[in-house]
C-alpha cells in the first residue's frame, strides 16, 4: 500500500527541471544523417532508445480525433512478415520492452533491451516504423479495447473531472479533445489514415532520439542508420491552431454518487521557453510542488485533514501553458478546500514566497534533480525533452545557476503576473454539500 | 497494442506487484549488536543514494478491531520527534534536496528518502530518531486519522473494483491476514485513537525489528561507520510474540457477484489459494513463477492469445501470482469481457484453456521460452537506484535470505517441465476458487 505523498506522481506532467549530475551527454550523427545524443553507461547490460517525433494528437483531424493514440497502440501489432502474433512472440523472446505512446504535441517511441539483444530488437523497430500492417483483424481487435477503456473513463470521476476542464479551459482547440477520440471518431479512422499517419509524421527533419546505458557512439551510429535511416527526410507540413485560454474563471459541477469529491482546478500558466520559467517553476512548487510540505499541502491536509492529496503543476506544452491541480475530499468539506485553495492562491499572488521559502525551493530542486536520473529510460527521457525545449547539450550543467539567480524580486513579480484566484476553473465530481454558484453538467454516465 | 497492465490493473486486484526479480548485484550485509539487520548495495552510477528503513511489522500484527492501525502509524512517522518538530521531517529532506516517503503492506512496514550520497548521514540521523522517540499526541492523531480515511475514499470506496477486490480478497482468505485491508475498515479507522498507536509503535519499532538498506553511492566501510554511528545506541528490546495465522483447507466454491453502476465492462477473475514462498508448499513458488508466465504472462501466453486475439471473447485476459508474502498467495486469472459475450460462453472458454493445460501439461516449448525472458528481464530490476533496495528489503523483511534474492535467475532457470505441471495441478481446483464477476448496473 503505498501512502503518503504518492500524489506526486499525479503530477508527472510537470517538466522535468534540473541540475548537474554525472551525466556526459554526446552527441552522435550517423552516416546518413540520423541525429542522436547519447550517454554512455556499461555498468549494466542495457539499453535504452527514447525517439520522439515532434507532432502529437493535435494534428489529428477533428473528425478523426484519437488517431495518433490509436496507431501507436496498433504500431506493435505485426510489421513486414510477421502478425500480431509473430511479431509479440519476437519481442517477448527477445524480452524487449517497446512502447509507442501518442501526446498532446509528439508521438514517443521507447525500446528497452539488454545489450546482447539490442540489434534484433531494433531491427523489430524498424519493421514496425516502416512496413506496419494495421491487419485487419488486429484493428478491430484493438479498436474494442479502445472504446472499453473509454467507457471506463465515463465512469472515473478524475477522468470525467480532466474532460471537463479541458474543455472549459480550451474551447475549439484540439487541446480540448479526447486525447484517445471518442466512439464516433474512432469508428471514423480507417487503414488508409493509420497509413497516412506513418506516411506524414514519422520522419527524420521531426525526430528526436536520445540513447542511455551500454552502447558506444560507434556501435550506435550503425544502429541509426539501420533503425530509422529510411524514414522520409521531411514530414509533411502541418501546425495545430493558435490556442486561446480561458481566462474567467469558473465552476463546473458534475454530480456522481461517491463518498468523496474529486475537484480538478486551473488557469493560464507559463510556457517552457518563458523567460520567466524558474520563477514560476518555484513559486508553483511552494505553493502546490511535489516536494515538500506545500502550502497547500500544509493547511489543507496537515492542519485539517481535509485531503489526502493536494497539489498544482506547472504544464508546458507547445502552443501554451497551464496551472493545473487536484485534490479529492470529503464530499461535506469541499467547499472548505476550495476557499483553501483559493486563499493560497491569493496569498502567494499578494505575497509571493518569503526569503526563507525561496532559499529552501532552491535547494530542494537543484538537489533533487539528479534522483531523476537513476535509470537508463529515464535519462534517455529527460535527452529527449531537453531537445525538445532546445535547452543546449550543456543545459544540465547550467541548469543550477539558473535556478539560483531567481531573486526574490522575481519570484514576487512572476507569482503576480501568474497567479489569479479570479482565473481559476474548478471542476468538481462527486456529492458536495453546499457548493455555491456551480454550474451543473452531466457526469457522462453513471 | 494496449498495454495489457493498464486494463488488468483495473481487473486484477489481487495482483500486486511483479515479483522480485534480480540477477547477481553487489551486496554486502551485517549486523549491528542490538539487532539491525544491514545490507549495503553500492552503485557508483551516480552521486546519489537511497536510505530504506523496513520494520518487520505490518498489518499482520494488528489486533482484532483495529484494522488500518500499522498503515496509520506509518503516517505518524512524519509528524514528528522529540528531536524534530511535527512537519519538518519530510521538510528537512526536501530543503536537502532528497524525496522521502513510505509504504505499509500486510507484511511489513518501510520508509525510504534518495538523496545526494553526500546528504546520507542527515537522513540516516533523521530516520534513526523516529525509530525511538517518535512523538504520538491527540494533536497529530486527531486530523490524520481524517487524512487516512480520505486516502481509503480516493483509493478504495471511489473506485467499484478497488472495492470488489477487498470483499474478493475477504472471501479467499477465511483466517490469515489479506482476509483484511491494509488501509482498514472505515469504522474501525474512525476508532484508531491515540494509545493504539503508541502502544503499537513502542511494541515494534525497535532495530530488532528492523532491516536497514543502503543502496547507490557508498561504500561498505562507510555504510557501516554511518550505522553504528546513527543506529548504533538505539536500544533492543524484546518483542510481542508473533502469531502465524494458518488458513483453514478450502472446501467450497464461493463466487461474488457485484452490481455498480460505475463500471463499464464485466470484469472477470478466478483465484486460488496458493504456496507463497513462506507458506504452504513453498517448493512450488518458482514453478507457478513460470506457470503464470506461460498462460498468463504476455500476448502470446494461452489467455491472452485464446480468449483475446484468437477468439475475440475478452478485452483482456492474463493470470496472476505474487509468491513474495508470508501469509498463502494467490493464484488466478483474469479478464474483461466484450460487451456482448454472454458471462457463461466466456467462462466455459476459458475453463477449457486451462483444463487443457492441465490434461496435457504445458510443453517443455513453452516452459523454455519463458524462464529465458523471465531470466534476462531480471537485468532491467537493476536498472535503477531503488529496484534492488526494494527487492532486498522485501525479502529480509518478510524473512526470506539475500541469497534468496540473488539466486533468483538461477532458481527460475532450474525450474522443470514436470514441476510446472505439478505445481498447476496442485494449485487449480475449481471447486474451492473464489470467483469474482463485477457488472456494470446500467443507471435507472
Amino acid at each position: 500500500m503505498n501512502a503518503r505523498h504518492t500524489f506526486i506522481l499525479a503530477a508527472a506532467l510537470v517538466a522535468w527541471c534540473g541540475g548537474a549530475g554525472a551525466v556526459t551527454i554526446e552527441a552522435v550523427e550517423s552516416p546518413r544523417g540520423v541525429k542522436a545524443w547519447l550517454v554512455e553507461d556499461h555498468s549494466l547490460a542495457v539499453v535504452t532508445i527514447d525517439a520522439s517525433f515532434t507532432g502529437g494528437a493535435v494534428l489529428d483531424p477533428a473528425a478523426k480525433a484519437g488517431l495518433a493514440n490509436l496507431a501507436c497502440d496498433l504500431m506493435d501489432e505485426g510489421a513486414g512478415e510477421l502478425d500480431s502474433s509473430a511479431y509479440q512472440g519476437k519481442l517477448e523472446d527477445l524480452a524487449t520492452s517497446l512502447q509507442f505512446g501518442a501526446g498532446e504535441d509528439a508521438i514517443g517511441v521507447t525500446l528497452r533491451s539488454v545489450t546482447q539483444n539490442l540489434r534484433d530488437s531494433a531491427a523489430l523497430l524498424h519493421l514496425a516504423l516502416t512496413q506496419p500492417r494495421f491487419d485487419a483483424a488486429a484493428v478491430a481487435r484493438v479498436k474494442s479495447q479502445l472504446l472499453a477503456s473509454l467507457a471506463r473513463d465515463e465512469h472515473q470521476p478524475r477522468a470525467i473531472a480532466d474532460r471537463y476542464w479541458r474543455e472549459a479551459m480550451f474551447a475549439d482547440h484540439p487541446y480540448a479533445r479526447r486525447l484517445r477520440g471518442t466512439p464516433e471518431t474512432i469508428a471514423a479512422v480507417g487503414v488508409d489514415d493509420l497509413r497516412g499517419l506513418v506516411r506524414d509524421r514519422f520522419a527524420k527533419d521531426v525526430l528526436l532520439i536520445g540513447v542511455v546505458g551500454d552502447i558506444t557512439p560507434d556501435q550506435l551510429k550503425p544502429l541509426l542508420d539501420q533503425t530509422f535511416g529510411d524514414l522520409p527526410d521531411h514530414a509533411a507540413a502541418a501546425s495545430p491552431p493558435p490556442l486561446k485560454m480561458r481566462t474567467e474563471g469558473e465552476m463546473l459541477l458534475a454530480r456522481l454518487a461517491i463518498p468523496q469529491s474529486v475537484v480538478v482546478f486551473g488557469e493560464p500558466g507559463i510556457k517552457r521557453d518563458d523567460p520567466d520559467w524558474f520563477a514560476a517553476f518555484i513559486d508553483n512548487d511552494i505553493l502546490g510542488g511535489g516536494g515538500f510540505s506545500s502550502r497547500l499541502t500544509e493547511e489543507v491536509r496537515e492542519k485539517r485533514g481535509l485531503a489526502y492529496s493536494v497539489y498544482s503543476a506547472l504544464q508546458p506544452m507547445e502552443e501554451g501553458g497551464v496551472i493545473a491541480g487536484g485534490v479529492g475530499t470529503e464530499n461535506a468539506r469541499v467547499a472548505e478546500s476550495i476557499a483553501l485553495i483559493r486563499s493560497e492562491w491569493q496569498r502567494m499572488r499578494d505575497d509571493g514566497p518569503t526569503a526563507q521559502e525561496l532559499a529552501a525551493a532552491k535547494t530542494y530542486l537543484t538537489g533533487s534533480f539528479p534522483l531523476n536520473l537513476d535509470s537508463t529510460g529515464r535519462i534517455a527521457g529527460t535527452l529527449v525533452q531537453l531537445m525538445r525545449d532546445k535547452l543546449g547539450i550543456d543545459y544540465l550543467d547550467r541548469r543550477s545557476g539558473l535556478i539560483d539567480a531567481v531573486t526574490l524580486d522575481d519570484a514576487k513579480r512572476v507569482a503576480k503576473r501568474l497567479f489569479d484566484p479570479a482565473a481559476l476553473t474548478f471542476v468538481v465530481v462527486g456529492a458536495p454539500a453546499d457548493l455555491a454558484g456551480a454550474r451543473e453538467v452531466g457526469a457522462g454516465g453513471g | 497494442m494496449i498495454d495489457r497492465t493498464l486494463l488488468s490493473a483495473l481487473l486484477v486486484a489481487l495482483v500486486a506487484a511483479p515479483a522480485a526479480h534480480a540477477a547477481m548485484f553487489e551486496a554486502e550485509s551485517f549486523t549491528l549488536e542490538n539487532g539491525l539487520q544491514v545490507v549495503v548495495l553500492p552503485n557508483h552510477r551516480a552521486p546519489i543514494a537511497t536510505q530504506m528503513v523496513w520494520y518487520k511489522v505490518g498489518a499482520y500484527e494488528e489486533i482484532r478491531g483495529k484494522t488500518g492501525l500499522a498503515h496509520f502509524l506509518e503516517h505518524l512517522m512524519f509528524r514528528g520527534t522529540k528531536e524534530t518538530p511535527a512537519g519538518a521531517f519530510s521538510r528537512i529532506v526536501a530543503e536537502n534536496g532528497g524525496r522521502d516517503n513510505a509504504f505499509t503492506t500486510h507484511d511489513f512496514t518501510a520508509y525510504f528518502q534518495n538523496v545526494a550520497s553526500d546528504r546520507l548521514p542527515l537522513v540516516m540521523k533523521l530516520e534513526a530518531e523516529r525509530m525511538a522517540d517518535l512523538v504520538i499526541d491527540d494533536a497529530v492523531v486527531v486530523p490524520e486519522r481524517q487524512v487516512i480515511i480520505e486516502e481509503r475514499h480516493m483509493r478504495v470506496d471511489n473506485n467499484p473494483s478497488a472495492l470488489f477486490d477487498e470483499q474478493l480478497d475477504a472471501v479467499l482468505y477465511q483466517n490469515q491476514r489479506p482476509h483484511d485491508p491494509v488501509i482498514g475498515w472505515e469504522s474501525e479507522m474512525r476508532g484508531l485513537e491515540t494509545a493504539d498507536a503508541q502502544a503499537f509503535y513502542r511494541a515494534w519499532y525497535a532495530p530488532n525489528n528492523a532491516v536497514l538498506v543502503l543502496a547507490g553511492d557508498v561504500t561498505p566501510e562507510r555504510a557501516r561507520q554511518l550505522a553504528e554511528q546513527y543506529y548504533g545506541p538505539i536500544k533492543p528490546h524484546e518483542l510481542p510474540s508473533r502469531v502465524t495465522l494458518a488458513e483453514p483447507p478450502k472446501v467450497a466454491a464461493t463466487r461474488l457477484v457485484m452490481k455498480s453502476p460505475r463500471v463499464a465492462e464485466t470484469r472477470w477473475s478466478r483465484a486460488y489459494l496458493a504456496p507463497s514462498y513462506l507458506s504452504g508448499e513453498t517448493r512450488y513458488a518458482y514453478a507457478l513463477q513460470v506457470l503464470e508466465e506461460v498462460l498468463g504472462g504476455g500476448a502470446s501466453s494461452r489467455l491472452y492469445k485464446g480468449l483475446v486475439v484468437d477468439q475475440g471473447i475478452a478485452l483482456s485476459a492474463g493470470a496472476f501470482y505474487d509468491p513474495d508474502t508470508r501469509s498463502l498467495a494467490s493464484f488466478g486469472f483474469a479478464a474483461t469481457l466484450k460487451h456482448d459475450v454472454p458471462l457463461a460462453d466466456f467462462e466455459a472458454k476459458l475453463e477449457a484453456i486451462v483444463k487443457t493445460a492441465l490434461a496435457d501439461g504445458v510443453t517443455a516449448d513453452e516452459v523454455e521460452r519463458a524462464k529465458s525472458r523471465m531470466r534476462t528481464g531480471a537485468i532491467f530490476a537493476q536498472d535503477s537506484l531503488s529496484g534492488p533496495a526494494r527487492m532486498v528489503g522485501e525479502a529480509l523483511a518478510e524473512g526470506r535470505s539475500l541469497e534468496d534474492v540473488q539466486s533468483w535467475p538461477d532458481r527460475i532457470g532450474a525450474v522443470t517441465l514436470e514441476q510446472v505441471n505439478e505445481a498447476a495441478r496442485l494449485v487449480i481446483h475449481d471447486d474451492f476458487a473464489v470467483t469474482g464477476v463485477l457488472l456494470p448496473q446500467p443507471a435507472s
